[in-house]
């Protein structure tokens, strides 16, 4: 009798029949399947959040913290994928994703996204603080599940709670630094979190038909584009003073505060003839919301980051 | 001409073959790094003390 079961023989040979073609998945595809360009903003931000936090970090444990956060997230960007293959196929935008493309298989998708979330908690963990290990894997959680598996496919509201998930790494970069939460990384936890639904809802203007052939219900799907318009600007006037609430509560400076009140001018008035334009002029301008939007975000922390280095090379022992 | 049998089960493509060794470099790779980090921060976080342990 054999030992090893289903066919398979002691000379390490396997029937072919009834197993799944080998894989064809590239280092590449699974680059591609944590996201990158999403990953670099998680990067950025959770290293302000690293960088501004009072005290002080060795740039070691600083590099293993944000290296666990970008893994992490990429954890969280192959769950996404793996339980959106479905609609992914199916958006000319996403169509072309791993799994939908059948690069990767979606269980490799599975595995790889839950070994990596599970080391890169574990890995922050051992080598930062459990405070920051915990928040990351509530982010990974909070995305994987109760955004994409709950929220995404149920709401219209789906990305102003789902949003929390992307508004978190500056946080998990504090408590890094810091081993708890501070009122600063609430303050840069409500830029990113105020900052996702004109984001989000700008680009999903010029792309209702794909979400609606999806059956994804984002707002202009279920509600129509002017309601949509109408809280893409109100969410831009809310983001406004809470872009410029870190230097309100004293944290960040003059150059911080320049910054934030200019470019929430900025998108307050992009905001605003999102609301009035009409037709290809409405979609031009949600174009032009869209790719300022990710602009804004940059500019505000990087003014921070700013401040943070000038603070930390310009303090003398 | 494909002179295999049923019995000799899956055989891999150069293709694949190339792209399972990536795979494979890849992942090796990723735990040299692991292992370097955890050497670092054992460095950075005991520093000479990493010596002083009971015996």
């Amino acid at each position: 009798m054999s030992v090893v079961s289903d066919g398979a023989d002691l000379a390490g040979r396997i029937p072919a029949e009834g197993l799944a073609e080998p894989s064809m998945a590239d280092v590449r595809d699974y680059l591609a399947l944590m996201k990158p360009r999403v990953m670099s903003l998680v990067v950025f931000t959770a290293l302000v959040g690293l960088m501004v936090a009072p005290g002080h970090v060795h740039p070691v444990i600083g590099f293993a913290a944000i290296l666990c956060i970008a893994v992490g997230a990429g954890s969280a960007a192959a769950l996404n994928m793996w339980y959106d293959a479905d609609i992914d196929a199916v958006m000319a935008r996403t169509a072309q994703r791993p799994i939908p493309a059948g690069k990767i298989q979606p269980g490799e998708a599975l595995a790889f996204g839950v070994t990596l979330g599970v080391g890169a908690v574990v890995v922050l963990g051992l080598l930062v603080n459990w405070m920051a290990a915990g928040l990351l894997a509530f982010t990974i959680f909070f995305y994987a599940v109760i955004y994409t598996m709950w929220l995404k496919r149920t709401t219209s509201q789906n990305i102003v709670i789902g949003g929390a998930a992307g508004a978190f790494p500056p946080m998990i970069g504090w408590a890094a630094a810091t081993g708890g939460i501070g009122l600063e990384a609430i303050a840069l936890f409500l830029v990113v979190f105020f900052w996702t639904p004109p984001h989000f809802w700008a680009l999903s203007l010029y792309r209702t038909a794909d979400y609606a052939k999806a059956g994804v219900p984002m707002l202009p799907v279920v509600a129509g584009a002017d309601e949509t318009r109408r809280q893409i600007l109100l969410y831009t006037l809310v983001l406004l003073p809470v872009g410029i609430s870190p230097w309100l509560i004293g944290h960040a400076g003059a150059l911080y505060a320049a910054v934030a009140i200019g470019a929430g001018a900025i998108m307050v008035a992009l905001a605003w003839r999102v609301r009035t334009a009409r037709g290809a002029a409405g979609e031009r301008e949600a174009k032009r919301l869209f790719a300022f939007s990710i602009l804004y975000l940059l500019v505000l922390f990087a003014a921070r980051l700013v401040e943070g280095l000038g603070a930390a090379f310009g303090a003398t022992p | 001409m494909d002179e295999r049998s049923p019995d000799d089960g899956i055989v891999l493509t150069e293709e694949q073959k190339r792209r399972r060794r990536a795979r494979s470099i890849a992942i090796g790779l990723a735990l040299g790094a692991l292992a370097l980090l955890f050497y670092l921060v054992t460095i950075v976080k005991l520093g000479p003390g990493v010596l002083n342990r009971p015996l």
